[in-house]
């Protein structure tokens, strides 16, 4: 390759990455660099930080300069086959490094698998999903796409990383791009949205307000007759609403409906309802209202079995942080020191921080796991709001990049590849980020390019770089 | 390629939208919310955790028997801790220097799940320790008291009954996240039982740290500052005196002793012997590898976790079947001639007059005539299969308590077995037994297995003549109401009519002339019901069980005694279930039964139990 085609690579995507990477470094050393002097020390982070950086510019030169690009989709199914063992493995002779059980130790290497298979899903999804027959219509081609995103997820839970897990989610992001119905996606916001609404209101209340939703997606898919579904829903919602008075009044005498709580006798008389329309609706054709009764029945169905997912399927530790994220409880002593402690961090920076190796809160180790998972708070108590937006925007600088170049590119490959990439980074910025200011309860994930650690840099160092380079073959 | 379009689209708004609610958060924590606001000269808060007092147990008269004093926790915050003498701090808490460096070690390698966090580092020292360490503290940045209750055991009695409170490990925290290291719970007994009571609620206070860590002054004078709440004090049911007087009763014999007031289902006394000594309990660390080990098992509570068959206790139960199901009147008289015989079995019994009939039966406690009722109520024509009988003598049988968990409120609590018919298909095949199969049954041995809790329920029921309360050691209080379970009547399945009828037995039992078999138990002033039961042991001597209650009218306490390898029901648990009730209604114990009582303290039957030595 010619020394002049090096000039066409991305230089936005590399100048962002050096930047946020080299960013990250600061925080790490100014949250870590107080240990040294302390009663308990022996090794600095931050020195080990800098060896993992500096390596992993070396992979990053040799991504761009050695590797083939037509490499990877031929390696995709053996690369993700190895991934799959070493996840397995680890699941039962894996290593507890820091509280997590995630690592693999063979010899003197120790890393964690769950941060490369994102790479080795991302290159088995674009291989498959760039065959030039593939489509969602075909039942077999999802059944085949789900499981590639299944197995890594499975295996991540096996060792309880649920955070991790979470992050393949991701990856349906991907999928909706390549041509995913867009009510999967829907239906899984509204799922989470449900989910917290019921745990924090009446079960009443939350049924109108699940009503309001489905009304106003109605409204916005049918659109010659918005109004009109508007009109009946706000309708609905007014007697619902008022459904208490009426019972009030009724259960005097009747002791059959005084037996059972409003949101009983709502359900019953809605879900048939709700029921006949969506048989009808699928008779006729009309996929819209089929859809609307259907995320209904299922909507109500959750409604009435989250207080059981969340008494019985959650963990007591992931039952305590949701509830304390919800304010239901409130526990800085406890299980909301972490989010209490980082806020105080964050909250404490102000508009301009309160300047470089200065943060009180981090550099004194109040927020647990500072130079790993809690990065974003040196960011937030010494760079301020403005350093914080200033990290925001280039994680979305980054997005917006990879994504409008991903859509420029000739091969499908490396298109979804980007895709991959890019929804990756998206799910660990926004899943870090939130859960340090307190929107998300607390996940252990690192924050790209910022958090410390050799493996997480490692593996998106290798995501981003791939994908230079192939964007790359569409440049020279 | 418009979809497609679109779809680009709506990942971008989405992101950016995603980033938008991180930016608006951010703006509200940073810039509009005050809360988070430090300035630099005070940056830094210290939680310092505020432990509230444990409620205290008292018992039904207003004796403590489980109180609190102070004590001093030595805690260390390893991010202060700045060189030390090391020696001088191990000659002040009386420590080993490599304990120090193996915990100084330890706080290295856990630095970062550390951070701030302080850690335990010697619990409950001595206060001449702390006034020492307090002279010196100066020497040791990073150290500190912290005030502690530890428990107090003002009354020597009911050890197995209170339990101990020790500090809580990892795996207790794992199941209860709401605890911390360092934090005690009750591990055993009412300290466990009750412990969302006792605990209390932890508070704290915070202090501001300078730029150099130093701790300043309490935050905002305190205004943020959490106060612990001190624990519910618990009331039991327990008449702690009576509770040292039955373990005085019960010292050096294997068994369990329990009183029930009937009209209430209040337990008075649960002895379980040998148990653990209350001066134990407080340092139960320094003990528990002695406890553990002990071949006697002192933490085993027999008076809930023990099921034994009950003996000749039982056959009262078959009467009452009896009577209820027709087949039995209190006049119906059987002969017996030193047993029962039929075909080549033979059901032994001991020498009284013949024929019986049911009173006399229960005061001589004849073991043919229960042969004769038993047989009766499983041979039965009106129920098809001696099958659906036998189930039918279960079920009356289960309403009595027996073979189930009575609910009570004290923990590890057994539920004893009752054999079914599916275990008597394995044993003889199926359908392929009769009421002589199952005979043993009559008189309260073969598969039978009741603790002496359940015994004591039986008696209670007997005092209220076909009625109990679930057995309970928690008293109803405003600050700790009780389950509204235990209020509540349990009727049997037997009217309480031909209670009054078995009453009378036990009345003649203790009270009647000549081959009544507890006359030992009959007290000065005192007219008390009872039945003795010899339970067969093929291992050793037989188990003395007693059950009784007194008065025969309006009936105040209820006792069942169960001591392992006593030999015959009126040789042990008789006088010292007796002596019991002597002790509870007549405060004292007559002179013309002081005897009895220095033959009970004085006895010793521990050489005669088999125990498996370690």
């Amino acid at each position: 390759m010619q020394p002049a085609t090096y000039r066409k690579l991305d230089w936005v995507l590399i100048g962002t990455y050096l930047f946020l990477v080299l960013f990250g470094w600061m925080n790490i050393y100014s949250s870590s660099s107080m240990d040294s002097g302390s009663l308990l020390d022996f090794k600095t982070k931050y020195g080990m930080h800098l060896i993992w950086i500096a390596s992993s510019f070396l992979i990053a030169t040799l991504i761009i300069t050695v590797i083939s690009p037509k490499l990877y989709s031929s390696i995709s199914w053996p690369f993700y086959f190895v991934m799959a063992l070493l996840l397995l493995a680890v699941a039962f002779v894996g290593v507890e490094v820091n509280g997590s059980k995630s690592w693999l130790e063979i010899g003197p290497i120790r890393f964690q698998p769950a941060e490369f298979s994102k790479i080795s899903t991302s290159l088995l999804l674009a291989y498959i999903m760039s065959k030039y027959d593939f489509s969602f219509k075909s039942k077999r081609d999802v059944i085949k796409v789900v499981l590639v995103l299944l197995i890594p997820m499975v295996f991540i839970l096996l060792e309880k990383e649920t955070g991790s897990a979470l992050v393949y989610m991701g990856f349906l992001l991907v999928f909706f791009r390549e041509g995913m119905s867009g009510w999967v996606l829907g239906l899984g916001a509204i799922c989470i949205l449900l989910f917290i609404i019921t745990l924090l209101l009446p079960t009443l209340t939350t049924m109108l307000i699940f009503i309001g939703i489905l009304a106003a997606i109605w409204a916005f898919y049918a659109k010659h007759n918005g109004v009109l579904v508007l009109f009946f829903a706000g309708l609905l919602i007014l007697l619902l609403a008022f459904a208490p008075r009426l019972y009030e009044t009724l259960s005097d005498g009747s002791m059959f409906i005084a037996k059972y709580p409003v949101e009983i006798w709502v359900a019953a008389i809605t879900i048939p309802l709700a029921l006949f329309f969506a048989i009808r609706a699928y008779m006729r054709g009309n996929k819209t209202i089929r859809n609307v009764m259907a995320g209904y029945i299922l909507g109500v169905a959750m409604i009435f079995s989250v207080q059981f997912i969340f008494d019985n399927i959650l963990q007591d530790h992931q039952r305590a942080r949701i509830e304390v994220l919800l304010g239901i409880r409130d526990d800085p002593m406890g299980v909301g020191y972490n989010v209490h402690q980082s806020l105080i961090a964050i909250g404490s920076g102000g508009l301009f921080g309160k300047g470089y190796l200065n943060g009180t809160q981090t550099r004194f180790n109040f927020v647990p796991e500072q130079s790993t998972d809690f990065i974003f708070c040196t960011v937030g108590e010494e760079w301020g709001f403005i350093g914080a937006i200033v990290v925001l925007a280039a994680y979305l600088v980054m997005l917006i990049r990879l994504i409008n170049s991903a859509e420029k590119q000739n091969d499908r490959f490396t298109r979804i590849f980007g895709y991959c990439v890019a929804s990756c980074l998206f799910m660990h910025v926004l899943i870090n980020i939130s859960m340090t200011i307190g929107l998300m309860p607390v996940i252990g994930i690192p924050l790209p390019f910022l958090s410390y650690g050799g493996s997480s840099l490692w593996a998106f160092t290798i995501l981003l770089f791939i994908y230079i380079r192939m964007d790359l073959e569409k440049r020279k | 390629m418009a979809i497609s379009r679109d779809r680009r689209s709506a990942l971008i708004t989405m992101m950016v939208v995603a980033f938008i609610v991180i930016a608006i958060r951010l703006f509200s924590v940073q810039i509009l919310d005050k809360q988070y606001r430090i300035t630099a000269e005070n940056n830094a808060l210290k939680y310092t955790t505020r432990y509230p007092a444990r409620g205290r147990i008292i018992d039904r008269n207003g004796e403590i028997l489980v109180g609190n004093k102070l004590t001093y926790d030595i805690m260390v915050t390893p991010i202060d801790v700045r060189e030390f003498d090391t020696l001088e701090l191990c000659r002040i808490f009386d420590l080993d220097t490599s304990i120090v460096k193996e915990k100084f070690r330890e706080y290295r390698t856990y630095r970062t799940k550390i951070g701030y966090q302080t850690l335990t580092f010697k619990k409950q020292v001595s206060n001449e320790q702390y006034n020492m360490f307090i002279e010196k503290a100066f020497m040791f940045p990073g150290f500190t008291g912290m005030p502690r209750t530890s428990r107090t055991y003002p009354f020597n009695a009911g050890g197995n009954l209170l339990g101990y409170i020790s500090e809580v490990d990892a795996d207790y925290i794992k199941k209860h996240p709401e605890y911390r290291s360092g934090d005690y719970a009750g591990k055993t007994g009412m300290e466990e039982a009750y412990e969302k009571l006792l605990r209390g609620e932890k508070g704290y206070t915070i202090y501001l740290r300078d730029s150099r860590n130093r701790i300043m002054e309490p935050y905002a004078n305190g205004e943020y500052d959490k106060l612990a709440v001190p624990g519910t004090d618990v009331v039991t049911t327990i008449d702690a005196h009576l509770q040292a007087y039955g373990e005085q009763l019960m010292k050096n014999k294997v068994g369990s002793l329990v009183a029930i007031e009937p009209s209430t289902g209040e337990v008075l006394t649960m002895v379980s012997s040998p148990g653990i000594n209350v001066e134990q309990l407080a340092e139960i660390s320094k003990y528990y590898r002695d406890i553990v080990t002990d071949p006697y098992k002192p933490m085993f509570n027999r008076a809930v976790m023990s099921p034994q068959p009950p003996g000749s206790v039982f056959k009262l139960v078959n009467g009452l079947i009896g009577l209820q199901e027709g087949v039995l009147t209190p006049q119906t008289q059987y002969p017996c001639h030193r047993g029962y015989v039929i075909g080549n079995l033979r059901v032994g019994c001991h020498n009284h007059s013949s024929p019986l009939n049911m009173y006399q039966s229960i005061m001589m406690s004849c073991n043919a005539y229960y042969c004769y009722v038993f047989r009766s109520i499983i041979d039965n024509p009106k129920y098809g299969s001696v099958r659906e009988a036998f189930n039918k003598w279960k079920a009356y049988t289960e309403s009595f308590g027996f073979g189930k968990k009575l609910g009570t409120d004290i923990p590890s609590e057994q539920a004893g077995t009752m054999p079914t018919a599916e275990r008597y298909d394995k044993l003889h095949g199926k359908n392929r037994w009769k009421s002589i199969s199952i005979i043993s049954l009559s008189i309260g041995q073969g598969e039978i297995g009741c603790t002496p809790m359940h015994i004591a329920n039986f008696a209670a029921t007997l005092a209220n003549r076909g009625y109990y309360y679930i057995p309970h050691i928690q008293k109803d209080t405003p600050e700790a109401p009780i389950n509204s379970s235990f209020k509540e009547r349990h009727y049997t399945m037997v009217d309480t009519s031909y209670f009054t009828e078995v009453v009378k037995g036990m009345y003649m039992a203790i009270n009647g002339e000549a081959g009544a078999t507890a006359r030992i138990a009959k007290i000065p002033g005192v007219i008390a019901c009872g039945k003795t039961g010899t339970a067969q042991n093929p291992h050793g001597d037989d188990h003395s069980v007693f059950i009784c209650f007194a008065p025969m009218d309006n009936p105040r306490i209820a006792v069942a005694a169960y001591v392992e390898n006593g030999g015959f029901g009126a040789t042990w648990a008789a006088p010292i279930a007796s002596l019991l009730v002597e002790k509870y209604l007549n405060g004292k114990i007559a002179p013309e039964r002081a005897y009895l009582e220095q033959r009970v303290t004085e006895g010793n039957l521990m050489y005669k139990v088999k125990v498996k030595k370690r």
